[in-house]
């Protein structure tokens, strides 16, 4: 299958699952890109935070729209959280793949149990 | 407002596993926005994704200069994913929720699996790379 179309599928398959589940995109991307696509474990990591930005911002404009949203929250939240992500993807660098994946590994399993429990 | 402290730490943990594993961080958001803040879990929702546009945004311009970022590829899956979602929301609606909450919490333990069991060889010879 041509890497465009691979792509494509890659997208409309965690776009589905995230609307069916309500879970993030990445949970969904980053095993796609990484386990059916074969890339590298950080850009795989590094190319799913391109999406989600897309993502979020059209699904978060959706909900503004309908005033859903609390920019004052999502600011207090948000800001530090920036710096979070400044950190941890400098601290990703100096991580080993097979952690990174065990980590990863660990967090899909949370999300399995969020969702039966 | 709410006491804004344990939000921001939370958000700083968030950001660190959005850096980390590549996803942005509504996993923690959400429960925070809802336990700190007072919001209803869909004002929750909606106010994270809010959150997690710079989160996501910044996070990928910091792998860009890494040398890991895949830009095009990226938003491809992006723009993808907003359609699929539309069609997720219709499927949830037509079909038993609890059900299909096992299957995924099943395929995510599968892919938890395959993640640890995959040797990547290719991968650990570019760790020192990534320094230069």
């Amino acid at each position: 299958m041509p890497k465009t179309l691979q792509l494509a599928a890659v997208g409309t398959v965690a776009g589905l699952f995230s609307g069916v589940f309500g879970v993030g995109g990445g949970v969904v991307i980053v095993p796609l890109l990484a386990l059916a696509l074969g890339y590298p474990t950080r850009v795989a990591a590094a190319t799913s935070l391109a999406a989600i930005a897309v993502i979020a911002a059209a699904a978060g404009a959706l909900h503004a729209i309908y005033g859903n949203t609390d920019p004052v929250e999502a600011a207090v939240v948000g800001f530090p959280a920036v710096l979070g992500v400044v950190a941890g993807t400098a601290l990703q660098q100096h991580i080993p793949i097979r952690t990174l994946r065990l980590g990863f590994a660990l967090l899909l399993i949370i999300v399995a149990i969020t969702l039966v429990v | 407002m709410s006491d804004p402290l344990p939000l921001m730490l939370v958000g700083v943990g968030a950001g660190l596993l959005a850096g980390l594993f590549g996803v942005g961080g509504g996993i923690m958001f959400v429960p925070a926005l809802v336990l700190f803040a007072g919001l209803s879990h869909l004002e929750a929702e909606a106010t994270s994704l809010l959150a997690v546009v710079p989160v996501a945004a910044v996070g990928a311009w910091r792998q860009h200069t890494y040398g890991n970022l895949r830009l095009r590829p990226g938003l491809l899956v992006g723009v993808l994913a907003i359609g699929g979602s539309l069609a997720g929301v219709v499927i949830a609606n037509a079909v038993p929720e609890r059900g299909l909450e096992y299957g995924f919490a099943a395929l995510l333990v599968f892919t938890a699996y395959q993640l640890i069991r995959e040797e990547d060889d290719e991968e650990d010879t570019d760790d020192a790379d990534h320094d230069g």
